[in-house]
């Protein structure tokens, strides 16, 4: 593994050498000091060209815990904002002697082509509605915990899919893991071509959330993503909720005890109602939890060791 | 890929220096010892180091157990990511660390390993149990010490002082993890 750009460059081998690493990476968060020197003397770049809190502070802390000088930077404010193209920033920040970058970028796409620039390991954490494989595999490993074992376990994948990199990712880290995946959207929600590619990949295309929540071993819900959307996907925000909100009524509908997943920032009372996110069965801050081991695990196997042909 | 060539592990002749009758009094030994120089059990942590630290100490917590009737706290500790040499290899997916819920600090840990050799997995050691805590003295016991040692650092406990060359390996083996206990020493290939 080279660089961590979709789930596609991962076999289910690497996935789960990378929970493995990622579970001893979580004890590290209940001690004091909350450090290993695996990448001391390393440099790590976030270079965020779309706005983000969460995965760009868990990044910086997993880099932190991990003993990296970690430098954020942002397109506002930067260079970026004035002008600069996407390969000039790129290539200037690496010029500056990093060991890793670590990109965002609102165009999918955009972490491939980089990658092929630049000499550095690079990790995509988030590209337009393309992937998001650190999210993906933080949603396994979270659910994994939960289950034991994702082998033969149906999870339920509901929302906003045609504008989810999340969704996409999770899609084919969970098949890879053995699970089977249902998922659930509006007609205008649901990505062109998916009939096809359902088919291929291996999971289930529902639109019917109350059909497919009674069999589900795990529910995750994505955000609706207003920001995304230029016209009328659903007709009112309560429409939606109505169909595809994770509600009080639909929380009884499923199995006791079925973890619930939201990859954050959570949109209460629309795609998912409080009494669900708060429920005792909600994993959301244990996703965020995990989220900064397995970025410390995906960081390591990427940066601590000499790779074939790697000059660094 | 390139191939590893075999030529190395070929025309080495394998002899055992310790047999399990050897290893287990070598243990009797260093538990004994353990003992009387902590002056009892009181405090006292064995911390194994993976891979086969982890069931020496556990063997050596047994022995204590059995001598004193009462029970040592046993942890294990991984080194992966206190290694200096981390850079020039592939990374490896580190082991479990696990220390009693009460932790180490003011206690007295013993340091269970293996071999004792260049001495660089036992600095690393010493710098994983800082970021733990802060026990109140640490020690070294080794069931095998084969000598060339890279750094200030030496053990408390030994099994075996096993002179060997740079170019002869050592290999301990235990049930729990190889399905025997021996050590043997391989010669430089013929």
């Amino acid at each position: 593994m080279r660089h961590l750009l979709s789930i596609d460059d991962v076999t289910s081998d690497d996935i789960r050498q990378l929970f493995d690493t990622a579970a001893e990476m979580h004890d590290v968060q209940r001690r004091q000091v909350k450090k290993l020197p695996a990448l001391r003397g390393r440099t790590v770049i976030n270079l965020f060209f779309e706005d983000s809190t969460r995965t760009r502070s868990s990044f910086e802390i997993a880099g932190k815990w991990l003993s990296a000088d970690v430098i954020n930077l942002s397109a506002k404010g930067s260079s970026a904002s004035k002008g600069e193209s996407l390969r000039d920033t790129v290539l200037t920040v690496t010029a500056m002697g990093i060991d890793g970058l670590v990109m965002r970028h609102s165009a999918s796409g955009a972490a491939h082509q980089v990658s092929r620039w630049i000499d550095v390991p690079v990790v995509n954490a988030g590209d337009g509605t393309h992937e998001h494989p650190t999210q993906a595999l933080l949603d396994a490993y979270t659910l994994e915990r939960a289950l034991g074992s994702l082998e033969g376990r149906h999870v339920a994948i509901v929302g906003d899919l045609t504008h989810s990199r999340v969704f996409r990712s999770n899609v084919k880290s969970l098949v890879k893991l053995g699970a089977e995946v249902t998922v659930v959207a509006p007609p205008t929600l649901m990505p062109a071509g998916i009939g096809s590619w359902s088919k291929d990949a291996g999971f289930a295309i529902s639109y019917d959330l109350d059909d497919v929540l009674p069999t589900a071993d795990a529910v995750m819900m994505l955000r609706v993503q207003r920001e995304r959307m230029s016209g009328g996907f659903f007709p009112t925000a309560r429409e939606y909720t109505v169909g595809y909100g994770l509600t009080r009524d639909r929380l009884d509908l499923l199995p006791e005890g079925t973890p619930i997943l939201h990859p954050g920032p959570m949109n209460r009372g629309l795609e998912i109602a409080a009494d669900a996110a708060d429920a005792a069965s909600s994993l959301v801050l244990d996703q965020v939890s995990a989220g900064v081991a397995v970025r410390m695990s995906v960081l390591y196997h990427l940066l601590a060791g000499q790779e074939e042909g790697v000059t660094q | 890929m390139p191939t590893v060539p075999q030529a190395e592990d070929q025309g080495r002749v394998a002899r055992t220096v310790l047999d399990a009758g050897d290893i287990s009094r070598a243990l009797t030994r260093i538990s004994h010892e353990i003992l009387e120089h902590n002056k009892g059990p009181a405090d006292l942590l064995l911390l194994g180091l993976h891979t086969r630290g982890v069931p020496l100490a556990r063997r050596l917590a047994a022995n204590i157990e059995a001598n004193e009737g009462t029970a040592v706290a046993v942890g294990e500790l991984d080194v992966t990511m206190y290694r200096d040499d981390l850079r020039s290899h592939p990374t490896r997916s580190p082991h479990k660390t696990a220390v009693p819920a009460d932790g180490i600090d003011g206690k007295t840990v013993v340091l269970v390993d293996d071999v004792l050799y260049s001495g660089r997995t036992i600095r690393a050691a010493l710098d994983a149990v800082s970021d733990l805590g802060r026990p109140g003295a640490v020690r070294l016991a080794v069931l095998v010490d084969r000598g060339h040692r890279e750094l200030p650092i030496r053990a408390d406990h030994v099994g075996k002082n096993l002179p060997t060359a740079r170019t002869e390996k050592v290999k301990v083996h235990v049930i729990e993890v190889d399905g025997a206990d021996e050590v043997l020493i391989e010669g430089a290939p013929a």
